[in-house]
């Protein structure tokens, strides 16, 4: 895979794929020095023409973690407002001899044009317009994951996934729908039927509702979007308050949501419309948890689209005699780059890291059977 | 100066009265004999036609020539050689120029701009002053100038008040409206058309209904107010149904369709390649069937190619930002001939006779071919194979969506008033 522009570039496979590199990465963010060197000497570059610093420093970090040079590109303050065109500036960035560009763009499909313009670089679909943010989504199935405790994919198969809110204008909605349902869950769409796409044919979802108390009964996960009131969504109904009473998760609503069910917003949440003030903990408890798992997530798709080692090659000793390119040495001795690290020293074996309780520092190849387990 | 002579030989000639073996020499600018096994006369130049089918030029009801203002997209220069090349002998220009074709200056300025060119250029006057909506264009003082088509295109007319006086008004000084229905409210940003693509792609979609009202809004006024209206573009399966019912209460509607709405469907957009993108937008496969359905039972009149240049700097943008249009004079033929399944005699009612007539021009172009006509004409080889390329095209812009396809039938020879502006494929201007 040379690109990801979409959910479907993975499938399933792929998906699963990403997932369990994460395991790994996640591992690793929780060491003292959470940096790898699997990416050293690669340059990645990230040119967000729409502002998201949550998006973008997720993606930086991700990159620097891997040992990647970070390219920072704000459209904001670059060319672009001098009148260069998107692909002038993609073709410029490219000459600065990159590996990767991981684009934001407020137009949809902006990263596929990307992707046709670059010669070498991957690209990486950082959030287009109305159409996919799969980092994002890949993210909500790590967590829901990890919540749910489960090694394998299996707790997919059948899982009830209820995405409610402006469906139509969210990218992340269509990421959610492809993703969730190429692990065998079942996805309803709540949402007023002015917030539904006009046309939902093809889609692999269970169906679409009105009636969000009906649908909170048997969900597992909830999927809360924001109500976009800067892409116009608030025209769509006749009234914040009328949306909220119809498709907000109340406190009244919370109380139906079983007890196991995992509710998760792409944030930030606009508290008193989506979701309840009162309720709001009740996502942000995850928010957390997707945040630093949107890191591993990323790492695991730079890794993949530019790492020359495999996933038995991060997760484990035993992989180095299949896979010498991903050699114990990728995980185990870091040099920091104290430019990127802000601290100027240089590790020249992991130094340790560790959860908390685990304070001996240990040799490298430790590590893997640690992380192996 | 005498034109050059020259005899067409060895083709067949079909025009509206129907078809035959022969040669046809032509003198001074007009047909002067038809008939089989013509001599051709000392110093007389052949246009050869062996296996061609000789008829007569033909006539684009909406092409954009960009000049003036966007020189840099199209000029009148350009735009009608690549009609020349597609075959045509006339095109109406349409007005959505900067400034607007709204005054008999800027009128006069396009009319005299196509005097020297490879193709008669007649206008089309806008409506409303600006093309904005707002009060109506001196349209009496255009059509003095020749003008007989009006039109905001890029935009229809939105007030359906102000559309009943400029109806009213057009049908006392004998002119007719175009209209480019779409209604403003229903399309509002849309990229493309409204439906499954578009749900999937994350773009703003246009509505089939969009065009549909304004159709049924304006199929009313011109019964209201005894004017014609003939419709620009149509697209979608509804908008067909709607003329095809006025046509049969008998009122004075015709309607014209863009190859692009025959040939190709909202599939396309799923690589948001912006060539692609174009207004109306490329619709699903029923509305192409009811399209080419329109055009084979008559509720269609005219195949109008829509032609809309544009430089890649304004058209390599991010799709939702790309301005639509595409590309026709020069792919338009191959595509009629060989994607309509229709007779070839239909093929050219549909792209010469018909559009001559709805655009006034009937008196010069797709006339009988006979001895005293002027001789507007063209030669085409409907064997004839080629590959398009892009950068081969003679208009100044790429953006065709057809780059790379390979097509089958093509102008040979094209006669402008007597003068040959295509020879052998190559354009003589």
């Amino acid at each position: 895979m040379k690109h990801l522009l979409a959910v479907d570039d993975l499938g399933r496979d792929g998906i699963v794929e990403v997932l369990q590199l994460a395991d790994s990465f996640v591992e690793v963010a929780q060491r003292a020095n959470p940096k790898v060197p699997a990416l050293r000497g690669r340059t990645v570059a990230t040119l967000f023409f729409e502002d998201s610093t949550r998006t973008r420093v997720s993606f930086e970090t991700a990159a620097k973690r891997l040992s990647a040079d970070v390219l920072s590109f704000a459209a904001g303050s670059s060319s672009v407002k001098k009148g260069e065109s998107l692909r002038d500036t993609v073709e410029t960035i490219e000459a600065m001899g990159i590996d990767a560009v991981i684009v934001r763009h407020s137009s949809s499909g902006a990263p596929f044009q990307v992707a046709n313009w670059v010669t070498n670089s991957s690209v990486i679909n950082a959030g287009d317009g109305w159409h996919e943010h799969p980092t994002q989504a890949l993210l909500d199935l790590y967590t829901v994951r990890q919540v749910v405790g489960d090694e394998s994919m299996e707790c997919f198969d059948g899982l009830q996934v209820a995405i409610v809110g402006d469906i139509r204008h969210s990218r992340v909605a269509r990421s959610q729908v492809a993703a969730y349902s190429a692990l065998g869950a079942e996805v309803t769409l709540v949402a007023p039927a002015t917030l539904l796409p006009p046309s939902l044919e093809g889609w692999p979802i269970a169906g679409t509702s009105h009636d969000f108390d009906d649908v909170l009964a048997k969900a597992a996960v909830v999927s809360l979007l924001r109500v976009q009131a800067e892409r116009g969504s608030a025209g769509f109904v006749p009234s914040l308050r009328e949306y909220t009473a119809g498709y907000g998760l109340t406190q009244r609503r919370a109380a139906l949501l079983r007890p196991e069910a995992i509710v998760l917003h792409p944030g930030p949440m606009v508290r008193g419309v989506e979701i309840a003030s009162e309720v709001a903990d009740l996502a942000s408890a995850h928010m957390t948890r997707q945040v630093s798992n949107g890191v591993a997530i990323r790492m695991a798709v730079l890794f993949l689209l530019l790492g020359q080692g495999s996933i038995a090659g991060i997760r484990g000793g035993r992989a180095h005699e299949d896979h010498p390119v991903m050699d114990h040495e990728d995980l185990g001795h870091v040099q920091v780059d104290h430019e990127d690290m802000g601290h100027e020293r240089v590790v020249h074996e992991d130094m340790g890291h560790e959860p908390e309780g685990q304070k001996n520092a240990e040799p490298s190849d430790m590590h893997y059977e640690e992380i192996d387990g | 100066m005498a034109e050059p002579t020259f005899v067409i030989t060895g083709g067949t000639v079909i025009d509206a009265t129907g078809d035959r073996r022969a040669d046809v020499l032509v003198y001074d600018g007009f047909i002067r004999e038809v008939a089989a096994g013509l001599d051709v006369p000392l110093g007389a130049t052949v246009l050869d036609a062996d296996g061609c089918v000789v008829a007569p030029g033909l006539v684009d009801l909406h092409t954009h020539l960009r000049e003036p203002g966007r020189e840099e997209a199209e000029t009148v220069e350009t735009g009608t050689r690549a009609a020349a090349l597609g075959g045509y002998t006339a095109v109406v220009a349409m007005p959505n120029t900067e400034p607007p074709l709204d005054t008999a200056a800027a009128v006069r300025q396009v009319l005299e701009l196509g005097r020297s060119a490879s193709a008669e250029v007649a206008v089309a006057g806008a409506i409303t002053v600006g093309r904005s909506g707002e009060r109506l264009a001196p349209m009496a003082e255009l059509a003095d100038l020749g003008v007989r088509l009006f039109t905001d295109d890029g935009a229809g007319v939105q007030s359906a008040g102000l559309m009943r006086k400029a109806f009213e008004y057009a049908r006392g000084i004998g002119v007719t409206l175009a209209q480019h229905c779409e209604d403003g409210s229903l399309a509002c940003d849309g990229a493309m058309h409204e439906g499954a693509w578009s749900s999937r792609l994350g773009l703003p979609g246009t509505p089939a209904a969009a065009e549909e009202v304004m159709v049924a809004r304006d199929i009313t006024l011109s019964r209201l107010s005894g004017a014609p209206v003939h419709f620009l573009h149509l697209s979608t399966a509804a908008s067909i149904d709607l003329v095809r019912r006025a046509k049969a209460d008998g009122l004075a509607v015709t309607a014209e369709a863009a190859p692009h709405h025959f040939t190709l469907t909202d599939a396309e957009t799923a690589g948001y390649d912006p060539v692609f993108k174009v207004n109306p937008p490329l619709r699903p496969q029923s509305d192409v069937d009811a399209v080419r359905a329109g055009l084979a039972d008559g509720t269609i009149d005219a195949i109008a190619t829509d032609h809309a240049p544009h430089t890649p700097e304004t058209k390599d943008l991010p799709f939702d930002q790309a301005p639509p249009g595409m590309l026709g004079l020069e792919t338009a033929l191959a595509l009629a001939i060989t994607q309509l399944e229709l007779p070839l005699a239909r093929v050219l009612a549909l792209l010469s006779w018909q559009p001559a007539a709805i655009a006034g021009l009937a008196e010069d172009h797709g006339g009988p071919i006979v001895a005293g006509a002027v001789a507007n004409l063209c030669v085409i080889d409907p064997t004839e194979t080629w590959t398009v390329d892009a950068t081969a095209l003679a208009s100044r812009s790429r953006n065709t969506p057809y780059a790379g396809r390979t097509l089958t039938g093509r102008a040979r020879h094209t006669v402008l008033r007597g003068t040959p502006t295509v020879f052998e494929y190559e354009a003589q201007r």
